[in-house]
């Protein structure tokens, strides 16, 4: 497990980092947590001849108040995410699928925006930050630019972020109040998800006013179940309204096939999983 | 009065070392001047080379030298099996590096020898092998139509044909007889999948040519074999070649193997005269090294309406991979003395085809052939349960051997020295709660509760302590089943224990220690367990198949009553005493009706100085024992699994598990919990979640640890664990073995538990791992053919 010979560079700066990266050709990669990095190029599936360590940029690492919003800095850990006040108070999905990520190891490593940019279909946090309409704020060599999550995720392991770009913040806005679940299926617990589903309940009397609804592994990007959203939108906070919303949860989607499970049982877990996820965050 | 040491639950002496860091792995020794070892290994499942360029990778910054099987042709020899099973036996010739062809992918083609590891991986990329690709066989029922041939060479994918047939062996009646009068036939087919060892400990293999002798570490279970067989297949005197296993991590069989890249760094190092050292990867150690199981079983068993089993006939066909290892052919047969496990069959057939199939060999893996045995047994009893709509625990007692039966004679021959599956029965159902749990499981179907409940139950019997040496040769396996111990008493009266057994995890050091410490009544901290190299430990035949404490463990004893007899003679010469006045006890010897004494120590001492010594008598305490069991050792037990099924997911969940193990005699309480817990998480994990997984092309999907799924602490419930005690009768502990039960049990319990959840639904089988998947997928069929019952 010994990797390709490559380059290390680890600025202080984002200016520098992005400097840096202008310079050094297409061959580079940018080092966040490296939990998925560091393993592929050890496998020498990547081979960069440069590495760009984001690891020493202050200003990237963090969670603030932004208004009615928070803004998370891009290095900042899944560890940090999944335990501090502000997101549990005000965008409770996010701490939750934080905390589902891989083991407390990786966790402490393993960065937010590292794993958003990875974009993995299985990862666990491209669906709640769709499901919550996080604004992605990108760096580049012409300023910044800001990109809305459904135009973020662009398919397999590929996002928004141009050759020359680094991902600085997300701001993801504030859904205080709002119950919210992320039921991750996996067959050990330390594997990624084979289906997961992010749900955010705004509950008004015994309806529910409003659901957003994230899927993981249902496509080759996240997707919102919005067929779910819309039969739940008003109808009353019971179980059977709620099963029979989840029913239409893979509408649209477009799973693959593995050893874990074919595209048809994957889309029979996301309605069952969409509804536990809905009954949980809803606390029925 | 001193407390004994047999049956305390010591820490282990060994866990300081290994929990601290302080270990030393093969991959830990750095010798002046190493050189590192990479492979080039065949991306095809099945090929021809047609060539081999390895100047670039030659010319490469840091290489030393690469060598092609071209190379070593003349001097590589061919990978030992030794356990031809028939005369007839077919295998192909299995060079270290492969010379024409290639069967497996995984192989290796070439070895890079660099200054170091980076560099010599950094090379591996740069030999350019030139395949052409062969049709591949990877199915087992495909490889017995021999339409495509995993060696074309061989003319046929059948290695060998082994049958056993009560009716001609004389130890039952005709298994025709018992199928033509069978008033309920139950006929299966199950799949054993093809499981991957994974011990923690990535193979690794260091040697030294530098010294008067050549010097191998390597982790291996079996330091004296692999000397035997190197030295044999590499044409180098036994007595040149030392062999040392230091700390092992783990081996489960997986390290029961003379493996090509341990051949592959001594010709290195020779053609170098450097040390050379080569650490697989984990995907090279997922890829390449032996897999274990892999079998499709064809039963049919023969009953009474009553439940009374008349016959058992067993076809297998079972998959040896590409190559046949060390004793790759054999493991299937081992099992052939098992799938009549506990119970008194009158007819039984077994025919197992040894078939070769381009993947990687497969060979032992904890439990070996037993395991697959059990499965099917204890599946076909359920099945035979339900078809008569009996209770599968009644259907087991009508049919099992009863405690007043033995000693007792099976129907494959087997003398059976004592068992009591009745009390272990007890046990296990009393901690259970069996019929709370069956209430629950019928009000959960009665309430069509999307979570059902199902009991799994496991009762199983395993051949242990392998083994005696004449049943070995009637087998046509190639060596003895012996073990060898030295007991040395040091002037100072402290002990040092030399073992043949090969530790990689037992805690053998420990265990040995209590027996000596208790049979010569010398304190436990005073002895000290020496083994694993071959420099040291002269004699053995290392640790597989649960043997080190009923064979090893058994001459550590006789060495140390020998060293007993010796001080016998000289204490009375001491004391002025007649020998058979003297007795031993607690460390002294005691003239009987007076106060005098004098110890162990003392007598180590005076036989030091040696100045006052009965004539004719050797300055010398120190014994070798050699024992060879008479007869193997038979652990059983009571499994019970209760399976929650997730009907919405397909999810199964271990609700509870109980084991109550009769094991015989416990040296060390704590060293057996560990070993049945490991135990069953391997078992639990053939049943749940792993699998090697192959694509078309024969290329290992399950690669890595994302896909061949181990499960870990979080995925395995907490155990009921508790034990009975029946003494073996064949050794003087009256210890049986404990290293295989856990995994031989498990698997079916949890298949049963999962099954019985279900079976009312309509699902009538499900094929290992029931991953959730495979059990919605299940559901679903059910569901579609209406078969709800």
């Amino acid at each position: 497990m010994i990797p390709s010979a490559f380059d290390y560079a680890a600025p202080e700066t984002l200016a520098e980092a992005l400097s840096l990266l202008g310079s050094a050709g297409d061959d580079v990669k940018l080092l966040a947590g490296g939990q998925s990095l560091i393993p592929v190029m050890k496998l020498r599936l990547a081979d960069p001849s440069m590495v760009i360590d984001l690891g020493r940029i202050a200003e990237l690492s963090g969670v603030r108040d932004d208004g009615d919003a928070l803004l998370i800095g891009a290095m900042t850990p899944h560890h940090q995410v999944a335990t501090d006040p502000l997101v549990a108070a005000h965008v409770p999905l996010l701490a939750k699928a934080a905390a589902t990520v891989a083991d407390p190891q990786v966790r402490h490593r393993g960065t937010f925006g590292g794993a958003l940019v990875h974009a993995d279909p299985a990862g666990d946090l491209p669906a709640p930050a769709l499901a919550a309409g996080a604004t992605f704020i990108i760096a580049g060599p012409g300023g910044e630019r800001r990109v809305a999550a459904a135009d973020f995720f662009q398919g397999y392991f590929s996002t928004a972020v141009g050759d020359g770009e680094i991902l600085t913040h997300v701001r993801v806005p504030k859904y205080t109040g709002w119950g919210a679940h992320y039921e991750k299926f996996t067959r050990v617990a330390q594997q990624w998800s084979i289906v997961a589903v992010a749900a955010m309940v705004r509950v008004e009397g015994n309806s529910i006013a409003e659901a957003r609804i994230g899927l993981t592994n249902m496509a080759s990007t996240p997707l919102r179940a919005t067929a779910v959203e819309e039969a739940l939108a008003g109808s009353p906070l019971t179980l059977e309204a709620i099963t029979a919303a989840s029913a239409h949860a893979a509408e649209g989607s477009d799973p693959a096939s593995d050893l874990n499970g074919d595209a048809a049982y994957r889309k029979h877990l996301a309605a069952v999983l969409t509804k536990r996820a809905l009954v949980a965050a809803a606390g029925l | 009065m001193t407390i004994a040491e047999v049956g305390r639950a010591r820490l282990r002496k060994e866990d300081s070392h290994l929990i601290t860091g302080r270990s030393r792995y093969t991959d830990n020794i750095t010798l002046p001047g190493m050189l590192h070892l990479a492979m080039v290994r065949s991306p095809f499942a099945h090929a021809r080379i047609t060539s081999v360029d390895v100047s670039a990778a030659k010319s490469s910054p840091g290489v030393v030298a690469v060598l092609t099987g071209s190379d070593v042709a003349a001097e590589q020899g061919s990978l030992p099996n030794a356990w031809p099973v028939t005369a007839e036996q077919k295998a192909p010739a299995h060079p270290a590096i492969a010379v024409d062809e290639v069967a497996f992918a995984g192989e290796v083609v070439a070895c890079i020898i660099a200054r170091s590891a980076a560099a010599a991986r950094d090379a591996v990329e740069l030999v350019d092998v030139s395949y052409d690709e062969l049709p591949v066989v990877l199915d087992l029922e495909e490889a017995a139509t021999d339409q495509v041939l995993a060696h074309p060479g061989l003319g046929t994918n059948t290695s060998a044909t082994w049958v056993f047939d009560s009716g001609e062996a004389g130890t039952g009646k005709p298994i025709s007889e018992a199928l033509a009068g069978a008033e309920v036939l139950i006929e299966r087919t199950f799949y054993q999948q093809r499981l991957i060892p994974a011990f923690m400990e990535p193979r690794s293999t260091v040697v030294d040519p530098t010294g008067e002798q050549i010097t191998v570490w390597s982790a291996t279970q079996i330091p004296h074999i692999l000397r035997l067989m190197l030295a044999l297949t590499l044409g180098i005197p036994e007595s040149k070649l030392r062999v040392i296993a230091p700390d092992v991590g783990g081996g489960f069989g997986g390290k029961l193997q003379v493996t090509p890249e341990e051949a592959i760094t001594v010709l290195a190092a020779r053609h170098t005269g450097k040390p050379c050292k080569y650490t697989e990867t984990r995907s090279e150690s997922l890829m390449a090294a032996h897999h274990g199981r892999a079998q499709v079983q064809r039963l049919r068993l023969s009953a009474t309406k009553e439940g009374i089993v008349t016959g058992l006939d067993v076809k297998l066909l079972a998959d040896m991979g590409a190559y046949l290892g060390l004793v790759t052919s054999g493991v299937p047969i081992l099992g052939a003395f098992m799938y009549n496990s506990i119970y008194k069959f009158p007819a039984y057939r077994f025919e197992c085809t040894n078939l070769f199939t381009n993947k990687a060999w497969t060979d032992a893996y904890r439990g070996a052939g037993r395991p697959e045995a059990t499965f099917a047994i204890e599946r076909l009893m359920d099945e035979l349960a339900v078809e008569l709509g009996m209770d599968p625990l009644e259907v087991r007692e009508k049919n099992w051997i009863t405690h007043e039966e033995f000693p007792f004679t099976s129907v494959a021959g087997l003398e059976y020295d004592s068992g009591n599956y009745e009390a272990a029965t007890a046990k296990a159902l009393e901690l259970f709660d069996y019929e709370g749990l069956r209430a629950e499981q019928a009000r959960r179907r009665e309430a069509k509760d999307p979570v059902q409940l199902g009991i799994g139950i496991s009762t199983f019997t395993e051949m242990c302590g392998l083994a005696p040496s004449r049943v070995l040769g009637a087998l046509s396996y190639a060596a003895g089943g012996w073990e060898h111990a030295q007991v040395r008493v040091l002037p100072t009266g402290n002990i040092e224990v030399v073992t043949g057994s090969s530790a990689h995890g037992q805690g053998h050091e420990t265990a040995w220690s209590q027996l000596v410490a208790d049979k010569l009544g010398v304190p436990f901290e005073n002895v000290e367990v020496l083994h694993g190299d071959t420099q040291i430990s002269q004699r053995g035949l290392d640790t597989y198949g649960s043997r080190s404490l009923t064979v090893g463990g058994m001459a550590v004893l006789a060495a140390a009553d020998k060293v007993i007899e010796k001080a016998k003679v000289i204490a009375a010469h001491l004391m002025e005493a007649s020998e058979d006045d003297l007795e031993f006890a607690e460390g002294k010897f005691k003239v009987r009706g007076t106060d005098q004494s004098t110890s162990l120590g003392e007598i180590a001492f005076a036989t030091f100085s040696a100045h006052n010594l009965p004539d004719g008598v050797e300055p010398n305490l120190d014994s070798d024992a050699t024992f060879d069991p008479q007869n193997f050792s038979y652990p059983h037990g009571t499994h019970l699994a209760a399976m929650e099924v997730d009907t919405e997911t397909g999810r199964a969940t271990i609700r509870k598990y109980v084991c109550v193990d009769d094991i015989g005699v416990v040296v060390n309480p704590l060293i057996v919990e560990g070993q049945v817990h490991g135990g069953l998480a391997q078992g639990i994990a053939q049943a749940l979640y792993e699998e090697a997984v192959h694509d078309d092309a024969g290329t290992l999907v399950t690669g890595s640890f994302v896909d061949y799924l181990v499960p870990g602490a979080p995925d395995l419930p907490h155990y009921t664990t508790a034990r009975t005690e029946t003494p073996s009768t064949t050794n003087q502990l009256g210890a049986k073995g404990v290293g295989e039960a856990g995994t031989i049990a498990s698997t079916p319990a949890i298949v049963n538990g999962v099954l019985d959840a279900v079976r009312h639904l309509g699902v009538k089988d499900i094929r290992m791992p029931c991953s959730p998947s495979r059990v919605w997928a299940a559901l679903e069929e059910a569901k579609l053919s209406g078969g709800v019952q």
